[in-house]
């Protein structure tokens, strides 16, 4: 089982303040409208500890760490 | 030319065929089960609502997690502007979509069926419920009408499944896929209503229908919907709907999430879904729309921009803004000239907006413009100001 992971935002969640971008600059940033985009594949190591805290720091809990082998996705 | 399946029997016209007609018509309605799904397979019959996913892989896969509790949505919302197949389908055969959709019920284990129509389609709904009315105790509990309103994004399957369990026709994040957990959580498919017509006819023959239906719409003398053999060179279907009454600019293929085709390409592609995706098209919803030299492309693709942004449900800030944006800026090329910046953001957005939608709508909108952006790229680069507003 692949343990590489990578974010994946709920696009109807966001509202785009982009606190996440400022927690992972490394993979995360911002659209013209401030909404974020996240960097394609897997999230290094060194990074998931900055990963998961976006994930719990997100107002509105938009934001998930999925494996990227167990369920592919769609779009960015 | 044309070779009637779904459309033979009475003339559409003339309305509803009764129940009685078209049994005496076609006979019974046959079995569904495990072996009409590896018939569709064996078929290689694709959706008709747009996307053109292939028929019987999505019923395996929506069997294989059913547990005898799927819900079948037989999706008649026909939101695209120009598309009026469904409606006529629904409004002269709609027992051809109840056997259609009484043969998924079988064939995935559903306990449900939803006849999913747009509530602006007043016949196809008068029609759909006599129908039914007619069909045996057995499939009238099975199966019940939903209304949906008359929004683009309505038609989206999980907007579809959203109305059914919450009454708001709005699309939903996927994954999950309606597929995989749909109405009250059940594995639910989502079929276009043509695409279950199709079904009615291949369970009873056991070959492929070979027919598309088309909506033919723009410049034309006798714009409507027609059923051809899949192959039909496109020109041959615009001699079908009366000719061009004007000379033909370009082709607008497949709806507002198609593609444009210079009418010098046009002519000779083949209707057909299979032969269009290898050349990088899509029939799509089936709309075939000319566009004549007399109108300015610019204004036109401005006009369909705005629309598209302002049926956007709202709920995603790059879809909302981003087609917001686009739109605007086609409006200030259409009204005031072409601004080189305007060019280069339209790009930029576009490939901002693209994928980052819950649904495909931003998806093909940009599909559209881009593709606008390439037929027309001459029009694009020297719109004078003020050109009058066609759109
Ligand atoms: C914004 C949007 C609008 C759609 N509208 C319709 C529609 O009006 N009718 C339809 O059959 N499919 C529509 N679809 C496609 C459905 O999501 C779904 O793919 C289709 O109903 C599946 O049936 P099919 O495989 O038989 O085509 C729409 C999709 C999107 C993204
Ligand atoms: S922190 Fe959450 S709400 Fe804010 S931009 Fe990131 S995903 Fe969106
Ligand atoms: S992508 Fe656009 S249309 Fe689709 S759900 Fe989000 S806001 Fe609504």
């Amino acid at each position: 089982m692949s343990k590489e992971f990578e974010l994946v935002v709920d696009r109807i969640k966001c509202d785009g303040r982009g606190l996440c971008a400022e927690i992972l600059p490394e993979r995360i940033h911002l659209d013209s409208w401030g909404y974020p985009i996240m960097t394609k594949g897997p999230i290094p190591d060194h990074l998931m500890g900055l990963a998961q805290r976006t994930v719990d720091d997100c107002p509105v809990l938009a934001l998930t760490l999925r494996r990227v082998a167990a369920q592919k996705h769609r779009g960015r | 030319m044309s070779a009637p399946r779904l459309l033979a029997g009475p003339d559409p016209s003339r309305g509803s065929e009764r129940r009685a007609e078209h049994v005496a018509r076609l006979g019974p309605l046959p079995k569904g089960g495990h072996a009409l799904v590896e018939l569709l397979v064996h078929t290689g019959l694709t959706g008709r609502g747009g996307a053109g996913f292939p028929v019987g892989l999505k019923w395996r896969a929506v069997a294989a997690s059913s547990h005898g509790s799927a819900v079948v949505i037989a999706n008649g919302a026909e939101g695209e502007p120009h598309s009026r197949k469904d409606r006529l389908l629904m409004t002269s055969r709609p027992h051809l979509i109840l056997d259609g959709a009484m043969l998924a019920a079988a064939s995935v284990h559903a306990k449900q069926v939803v006849l999913y129509i747009g509530e602006d389609h007043r016949a196809a709904l008068r029609s759909m419920s006599e129908a039914l009315a007619e069909r045996t105790d057995h499939e009238r509990r099975l199966m019940r009408i939903v209304p949906a309103p008359a929004r683009y994004v309505a038609g989206d399957s999980s907007a579809t499944v959203h109305l059914v369990d919450a009454g708001i026709a709005t699309p939903t994040t996927t994954p999950p896929s309606p597929r995989d957990r749909g109405v009250g959580g059940a594995a639910t498919l989502v079929q276009n209503v043509e695409t279950l017509a199709h079904v009615a006819l291949i369970a009873r023959t056991g070959t492929a229908t070979g027919t598309v239906l088309i909506t033919v719409a723009g410049s034309v003398n006798a714009p409507g919907v027609l059923e051809v053999n899949a192959g039909t060179p496109l020109g041959d279907a615009v001699q079908l709907a009366g000719g061009a009454s004007e000379p033909a600019r370009a082709v607008l293929l497949g709806g507002y999430f198609g593609q444009w085709v210079p009418a010098a390409d046009a002519w000779t592609l083949p209707i057909d879904p299979q032969a269009l995706h290898a050349r990088g098209l899509s029939l799509g919803c089936g709309v075939i729309g000319l566009l004549p030299t007399s109108r300015c492309p610019v204004c036109e693709v401005a006009g369909i921009m705005r629309y598209l942004a302002s049926e956007s449900s709202a709920q995603c800030g790059p879809c909302f803004f981003g087609l917001r944006a686009l739109a605007d800026a086609c409006t200030r090329i259409a009204d005031r000239g072409t601004d080189p910046g305007d060019l280069q953001r339209l790009q930029r957005w576009s490939a901002e907006v693209y994928g980052r939608g819950a649904c495909k709508h931003p998806d093909g909108a940009v599909m559209f413009l881009l593709s606008a952006m390439k037929t027309f790229g001459d029009d694009f680069a020297q719109h004078p100001a003020h050109l009058r507003r066609t759109a």
